[in-house]
C-alpha cells in the first residue's frame, strides 16, 4: 500500500497513478498520467461523500439476483469451431494463436 | 419514399404483414432507405446490414406466408452494437475490438432469429456502454433526431435516436447505469431496464456484471412489451438469469390503473432540476391520478449516494472484465517485443480516454490497502440503497420520478468534466444498484420541444405493473410522439 498524499485535494499521487497503470497493463503518456491523477482526485474527493454513511453493521451486497446456482447436466454443447475462432486472431501460425516470445 | 412503412409501430405492422399487405421485405426496405438517407447527419449505426436484413426479410416473407408466424417475424429491429452476431463485426465502439466477427450469436439474438425479425444494423453506443451522451464512441458521437446539436443521451444513444427517427420499428439497448432509459428520455422514445436476471446477458459483452441488464427501446410501451417477451427468459449458458416463466406482458396492457399505489420520491425532485422536466412529470401523475390511481409521497434517504457507490462498483467490475482484452485472440494488437510490452500498448491504443480513466478508478479501488476503504464501502452502501426501495415498496405499487434532471444537453457541454457528466444519471442509478425493473415513457417536452421521460419503476419482477401504468399513460393521450423534424 502507497502513502497517500497530505494534501486533501490531491487524492492520488503520479507515483500511485503509475502504480494503478501498472497493475491494469496500460500503457500511459505523461500528459495522461498528469490528466488521470486530476480526475481520479476529483473522483475519490467526490465519492468520500460515503463516509457521511456508517456501514459498520451493514452487510455488504455483491449480487441482487435470485440466491443459489442453477445445475444443469455436465454435457458437452459447444462444438470445435477452431477456424473460426482462430479467424480473429491478430497473429496465428497453424491452429495455434502466436505471441511474442516469453521464455528467453 | 411514399409509403414510409419505417414509421409504423410494431403492433400496426404485425397486424399489416399477417393479412398480406405489407411484406417484410418493403418495410425493411423503407427502413433501409430512411437509413441511408439520414446517417450522414445522425450517426446512429456504426454497420448498417443491408445484405443480411433483406435476406432475413425475404426469410420472414416466407414464414409469413404460411400461418402462426411468431409475434416479431419480419419486423426490422436495430441492435447495440454490444451484442454478439454471428458473422457481423460486432465493436462495442471500441477500437480495441477491431474487426472482430463473432463466431457466435448472443442467445437475445438467437431468440429474436428465432423470431423471425430483421437486424438492420448494429447501433452506435459509449465505448463497452461506459457514458451518458453517446460521445464516447470511436465512430464519433450519435446526434439527438430532434435537435442535431444535442447529444441523444448514452450509453444506447444509437438505439434510441434509430428508433426516434424511424430507422428501425424497435431496438435493443443494455442498462447499466441509465444506459436505456436516459437515452430512451432524451429521444422521446419508451425503454425498459427490466429486473437484473429477467434476461440472458450470454454473448453481451460485460461492462459491470453485478448491474448490466438488457432491455427493449421502441415507440410505443406495447412494442417494448412484445420485444421484452420475446427476449426474456431463462438461459442455461448465463448462471445469473432468472428461472421464472417470463408473463405475456401485452396481456397486462388493461389500461386500467385504479387503486395502484403510485410512489413519489420527495428526493427525485430536487433544486437545479429544469422547470419544464418536474412541470411534466407531475403533469403525467395528475392524469394518472384522474383515472384512479392513489399517489403517495416516499422517500429514498440514500439517493443522493448513489452515484458514488455505483462509480466504485462499476469501474471496479470493469476492471475486472475489461482484462481480457490483450491482443493476443483478436482484435487489435500493438506491436511489441515481448508479451507485457503487447498487453500494455494494445490497452493504451485500444482504450478510449473515458475507458481507461473508469479501469484506472475501478483498479485502484481494487487494490491492496484501499479494497476496504472504497469498494467494500459502496457494497455496504448498495445495501442501503436497496433497502431503501424495498421499505417503499411497502406503501406503493410502483414508483413514478423524472428519468433525468434536464432533457438532452448540447454536444461537448459535459465531455470536459467526468463527474458532470457522471451526475446526468442521478435518477437511474440506484435502480441498477438494487436491481429492479424501470422504464422510461415520453411524458412531455420542454420550450425547444426537446422530449422529457417519465420513469416508472417497479419492485422485482414487477414489470407488469409499469407497463401496465405506462400503456395507460399513453391510451389517456400521454404524451403525442412528435416525429423529429430531418
Amino acid at each position: 500500500m502507497l502513502e497517500l498524499p497530505a494534501m486533501a485535494q490531491e487524492k492520488i499521487s503520479l507515483e500511485q497513478v503509475r502504480h494503478v497503470a501498472r497493475l491494469a497493463r496500460l500503457e500511459l503518456a505523461p500528459a495522461e498520467e498528469e490528466s488521470l491523477r486530476a480526475e481520479m482526485s476529483e473522483m475519490l474527493g467526490y465519492v468520500d461523500k460515503l463516509n457521511e454513511l456508517a456501514t459498520d453493521k451493514v452487510a455488504p451486497t455483491a449480487q441482487v439476483g435470485e440466491s443459489g446456482t442453477p445445475l444443469r447436466e455436465d454435457a458437452v454443447t459447444n462444438h470445435a469451431a477452431a477456424e473460426a475462432m482462430l479467424a480473429n486472431a491478430p497473429a496465428r501460425d497453424g491452429f495455434f494463436f502466436k505471441v511474442p516470445k516469453i521464455i528467453e | 419514399m411514399g409509403s414510409e412503412l419505417n414509421r409504423l409501430t410494431i403492433s400496426e405492422a404485425r397486424e399489416r404483414l399477417r393479412r398480406r399487405e405489407i411484406t417484410s421485405r418493403e418495410l425493411t426496405r423503407d427502413c433501409l432507405e430512411r437509413i441511408a438517407a439520414l446517417e450522414p447527419r445522425l450517426n446512429a449505426f456504426i454497420t448498417v446490414c443491408e445484405t443480411e436484413a433483406m435476406a432475413q426479410a425475404a426469410e420472414a416473407d416466407r414464414r409469413l406466408a404460411q400461418s402462426d408466424a411468431p409475434s416479431l417475424c419480419g419486423i426490422p429491429l436495430g441492435i447495440k452494437d454490444i451484442y454478439c452476431t454471428r458473422g457481423v463485426r460486432t465493436t462495442c465502439a471500441s477500437k480495441i475490438l477491431g474487426n472482430f466477427t463473432p463466431p457466435f450469436d448472443a442467445t437475445v439474438i438467437e431468440k429474436l432469429r428465432a423470431e423471425g425479425a430483421v437486424f438492420v444494423g448494429k447501433a452506435n453506443m459509449d465505448e463497452f456502454a461506459m457514458g451518458s451522451s453517446t460521445e464516447n464512441s470511436a465512430f464519433g458521437p450519435t446526434r439527438n433526431p430532434h435537435d442535431l446539436e444535442r447529444v441523444a443521451g448514452g450509453s444506447s444513444g444509437g438505439s434510441a435516436a434509430a428508433v426516434a427517427a424511424d430507422e428501425c420499428l424497435a431496438s435493443l439497448g443494455t442498462d447499466t447505469g441509465g444506459s436505456i432509459r436516459l437515452p430512451a428520455s432524451f429521444c422521446g422514445v419508451v425503454g425498459i431496464k427490466p429486473t437484473y436476471s429477467r434476461v440472458s446477458r450470454y454473448g453481451v459483452v460485460a461492462y459491470a456484471s453485478s448491474l448490466d441488464q438488457v432491455g427493449p427501446l421502441a415507440r410505443t410501451v406495447r412494442d417494448a412489451a412484445a420485444v421484452l417477451r420475446a427476449v426474456a427468459g431463462a438461459d442455461p449458458r448465463d448462471s445469473t438469469c432468472s428461472a421464472r416463466p417470463v408473463p405475456d406482458y401485452e396481456r397486462a396492457l388493461s389500461g386500467e390503473v385504479r387503486g395502484m399505489r403510485i410512489g413519489v420520491p420527495r428526493e427525485y425532485f430536487v433544486e437545479g432540476m429544469d422547470g419544464a422536466v418536474e412541470g411534466a412529470v407531475r403533469g403525467a401523475l395528475k392524469r394518472l391520478e384522474s383515472m384512479g390511481a392513489r399517489t403517495v409521497e416516499i422517500s429514498l434517504p440514500h439517493t443522493d449516494y448513489a452515484v458514488a457507490a455505483y462509480y466504485l462498483i462499476a469501474t471496479a467490475e470493469a476492471s475486472a472484465n475489461l482484462a481480457r482484452y490483450d491482443g493476443v485472440r483478436y482484435g487489435l494488437r500493438a506491436g511489441a517485443d515481448n508479451n507485457i510490452e503487447l498487453y500494455n500498448r494494445t490497452r493504451a491504443q485500444g482504450f478510449g480516454a473515458e475507458v481507461k480513466r473508469r479501469i484506472m478508478l475501478g483498479t485502484f479501488a481494487l487494490s491492496a490497502g484501499y479494497y476496504d476503504a472504497y469498494y467494500l464501502k459502496a457494497q455496504k452502501v448498495r445495501t442501503l440503497i436497496r433497502r431503501d426501495f424495498e421499505r417503499a415498496f411497502e406503501s406503493c405499487d410502483l414508483v413514478a420520478a423524472p428519468v433525468a434532471p434536464t432533457t438532452a444537453f448540447r454536444l461537448g457541454e459535459k465531455t470536459g468534466d467526468p463527474l458532470k457528466m457522471y451526475l446526468s444519471d442521478i435518477f437511474t442509478i440506484s435502480v441498477n444498484l438494487a436491481g429492479l425493473p424501470a422504464m422510461s415513457v415520453p411524458c412531455g417536452a420542454d420550450e425547444g420541444a426537446l422530449p422529457i421521460g417519465l420513469q416508472l419503476i417497479g419492485p422485482p419482477f414487477g414489470e407488469e405493473a409499469i407497463l401496465r401504468a405506462g400503456d395507460a399513460w399513453e391510451r389517456a393521450g400521454g404524451f403525442a410522439r412528435r416525429a423529429p423534424q430531418l
